[in-house]
């Protein structure tokens, strides 16, 4: 227990451990996935997305944080709220709003949807709708790494109300055993849907949830790109070493509702404000380049043409063609 | 620039809603994320928040209005200093939202037909592969995988007991010493856990045998392999194949009672991206087994533990292996066509000895693939003998013999002199004692009488 502990008291991370340069990529980032979560909510809003919607709004250190720490060939999985590791991933914005559209040009030439998009050219394995299921298939992009003989490792991320499906204690358990290169990130917003995690988890601390396996774990202040990119460089860097999986419980936060219909009716206005206010990663950032000298006007061309991509990404989507009626029965099975 | 406010959409399902109450008022400062009002949709109250930031020049759509119309303006959104022109002159907060909400009603429904109205191709001879030898459905087993092990490195088998204990039915005998623990893997008891790890590999392009110990517990793990193995190349719009083999013994062994007694041929074969086989002799084993390991998607092997340790004779050529998706006439005849599939083909062929005596000669079918089903073979043997029986261990409601028998009477309706009829397992749970079991399987006797009634 001492050293989990200890693990405890670096909540928070060890404070700025970025170059400026760093900070400023990581700023373009996470405002690049904020601007397109807004259009998309509006596009929501306008009809020209249906069904489900859930956006990342609040959470982009996270996952801008975690990929910094990445190589080429590490492969990445997620659930439905999946628009932010995929920019984060490099997909396009254009193919990931097309695909949010259900337009040809989309990541999944319109048949995947905001839940089920895929990118084999940037090894993101999905985009999946069942909660939890992301997590066993994790291991497997991990168990296929380890395999091949590669040092690659595979993140596999899921949120704090998944973290009770029992196939992620399964998949823990197989990753510890096999020593699988899996880095698992529960991105803890404090909710699952409508639910808090203390009134769905009998334990509160969720990065202690793969002890019982010797599957080391941190909590880290999601919220802070520094501490997510230090936290997220040693655990990868544990699994690269072929040491087995690591566990990462991010304190996020979400500030739109779990989906588009969601009113979020079981938490108060006034936290999401304060969180807003206080803990903003976009804003936390913006001020440690301030502080660090760059100039307002450095910042106001980023996000002139962070907007320009986003508005670009939302015309090609709407533009852009609903597949045609023949792809309905194409991408069933392959030729064998 | 002046910016309308539209009603937002804010539900699957929502058309119109309310506007409950507005939170800033005319005149108002507000930035990215303030609430604007409160919008009542067919399910909830909902918050609307401001997506750009400036100041609320004009409100159009009082409070308490009740069904307002998805994308109508309800407020007009201008700049610092600027004037507030009428509600025509603003411009959408996005492009052309009218037009592009009713883009897809204008499309006509130009969905094409369904490709199962395309006409049947004759049914091809089966390949000759000369020289058999007998072995067990046992030993085919083992070898396809031997054989497919030994030709791809990308091949491995995953399952409980498969590698030290040997396979808990022996399929697996032998396969660690040759291949080593990278490639013949035994795993805990954790079914939905590694089955979605098996997918998860074959996702990036390893191609991994899963021996479930008995079909039976593959349900804990049927969310991967319909949702996450069968589905996933067509939600990647043809990206990421899945190719991955799902073995093991289905239907009823002896007296292992309800929950290790029932068939999921109709189970797995009711679902698109998957392929299902059911072999029945040691040439099916071992030629469809082969063929489910190349293939390139998920394949349903269904195998029978009572035919284990059944000996048939199996083309000894090296490159032996069958195709998916077509079925064999193991057994010609004029009068009447049984079709069935794995340990019911024995059932069927005995049946056809006893109708024989009687002078009624049956033909035989055994399907091998259920999906895809070989219907040409099918509606080529009913043309010539006019009836339909159907045989299955499974359950009769929306059962394999559902679909042939539809099947039929698509493509071969006018050649029809009898209605066709269904044998099938009791629609009960499996019971334990010895003669309930007996009276829940279809005998001989029951597809001889089944045969008899059409005639």
């Amino acid at each position: 227990m001492a050293a989990a502990q200890e693990k405890t008291a670096r909540v928070g991370g060890n404070g700025p451990s970025l170059t400026r340069e760093q900070f400023m990529d990581a700023f373009h980032e996470m405002l690049l996935i904020r601007r397109f979560e807004e259009k998309a909510g509006q596009l929501y809003g306008m009809g020209l997305i249906g069904g489900f919607c859930h956006l990342y709004i609040g959470q982009e250190a996270v996952v801008v944080g975690i990929q910094m720490t990445l190589k080429d060939g590490d492969k990445l999985i997620t659930s439905y709220r999946d628009h932010g590791q995929m920019l984060a991933a490099g997909m396009t914005p254009r193919g990931v709003m097309a695909e949010l559209t259900g337009r040809a040009t989309g990541y999944s030439r319109g048949k995947g949807g905001s839940m089920h998009m895929f990118s084999r050219e940037k090894n993101f394995y999905g985009g999946h709708g069942i909660v939890g299921a992301q997590v066993a298939l994790g291991i497997g992009l991990a168990f296929a790494n380890k395999y091949r003989g590669t040092d690659e490792v595979s993140v596999a991320y899921f949120g704090d109300g998944a973290a009770n499906q029992g196939q992620v204690y399964e998949s823990f358990n197989l990753a510890a055993l096999h020593k699988l290169p899996c880095l698992f990130i529960i991105e803890n917003n404090l909710y699952g849907m409508g639910t808090s995690v203390e009134r769905a988890s009998a334990s509160h601390e969720l990065w202690r949830n793969g002890e019982p396996w010797g599957i080391p774990g941190r909590r880290v202040d999601g919220m802070d790109i520094a501490a997510v990119h230090e936290a997220a460089a040693e655990a990868v860097a544990h699994c690269r070493a072929g040491k087995g999986p690591y566990l990462l419980e991010m304190m996020t936060y979400r500030y739109r509702g779990h989906s588009m219909s969601d009113p979020a009716k079981y938490r108060k206005r006034e936290e999401v404000d304060q969180i807003r206010k206080t803990r903003d990663p976009i804003e936390h950032v913006r001020q440690i380049l301030l502080d660090a000298g760059v100039g307002e006007d450095s910042l106001r061309k980023i996000e002139d043409d962070v907007k320009a991509t986003v508005n670009d990404s939302a015309e090609f989507a709407q533009t852009s063609p609903e597949p045609d009626p023949a792809e309905l029965y194409t991408d069933v099975l392959l030729e064998a | 620039m002046a910016t309308d406010i539209l009603m937002p959409a804010l539900s699957p399902t929502m058309t119109e809603g309310a506007l409950a109450r507005w939170v800033k008022a005319e005149g108002d400062t507000v930035s990215i994320g303030d609430v604007l009002a409160e919008i009542e949709t067919d399910k909830a109250t909902m918050e609307v928040e401001a997506v750009e930031n400036g100041i609320l020049g004009r409100i159009l759509v009082p409070e308490g209005t009740q069904d307002i119309a998805v994308n109508t303006p309800i407020a007009i959104l201008v700049a610092e200093g600027e004037a507030v022109p009428d509600a025509a002159a603003a411009t959408p907060a996005v492009a052309e939202p009218a037009t592009a909400t009713e883009e897809p009603a204008a499309q006509p429904s130009a969905a094409p037909a369904t490709p199962a109205a395309a006409p049947l191709s004759a049914p091809q001879p089966e390949k000759d592969w000369g020289p058999t030898a007998e072995i067990t459905v046992r030993e085919a087993l083992h070898d396809a995988m031997q054989a497919e092990l030994r030709r791809d490195p990308d091949v491995f088998l995953i399952g409980e007991e498969v590698a030290e204990y040997q396979g808990a039915y022996k399929i697996s005998q032998g396969l660690l010493a040759e291949f080593g623990d990278k490639r013949v893997i035994d795993m805990p008891i954790t079914e939905h856990g590694f089955t979605g790890m098996a997918v998860g590999a074959a996702l990036t392009g390893l191609k991994p045998i899963v021996e479930f110990m008995t079909m039976n517990f593959s349900m804990q793990a049927i969310d991967h392999i319909i949702n996450s193995a069968a589905k996933t190349l067509y939600m990647s719009g043809g990206q990421m194949g899945c190719p991955i083999v799902f073995r093991g013994p289905n239907g009823a062994a002896a007296r292992v009672g309800a929950q290790h007694s029932q068939c999921y041929g109709s189970w797995y074969a009711h679902v698109p991206g998957l392929k299902v086989v059911a072999p029945w002799s040691s040439a099916d084993a071992k030629g469809l087994l082969r063929a489910a390991i190349r293939d390139p998607n998920p394949v349903i092997v269904l195998e029978n533990e009572i035919l284990y340790g059944r000996k048939f004779p199996c083309p000894v050529d090296e490159d032996f292996i069958l195709p998916i998706g077509k079925a064999k006439i193991e057994r010609e005849g004029r009068d009447v066509t049984i079709v069935t599939f794995s340990i019911m083909v024995t059932t069927a062929l005995e049946a056809a000895e006893e109708l024989a005596q009687q002078g009624i000669e049956a033909e035989v079918i055994n399907l091998r693939s259920l999906r895809p089903l070989d219907t040409a073979t099918i509606v080529e043997s009913v043309k010539k003998t006019s009836r339909l029986v159907t045989l299955e261990e499974g359950w009769p409601f929306a059962g394999i013999g559902a679909e042939v028998a539809m099947q039929v009477i698509e493509h071969a309706f006018d050649w029809l002199d009898a209605p066709p009829a269904r044998v099938t397992g009791v629609d009960v749970p499996m019971p334990f004692a010895a003669n309930l079991e007996k009276l829940a399987l279809p005998q001989p006797e029951h597809v001889v009488e089944a045969v008899r009634r059409l005639i």
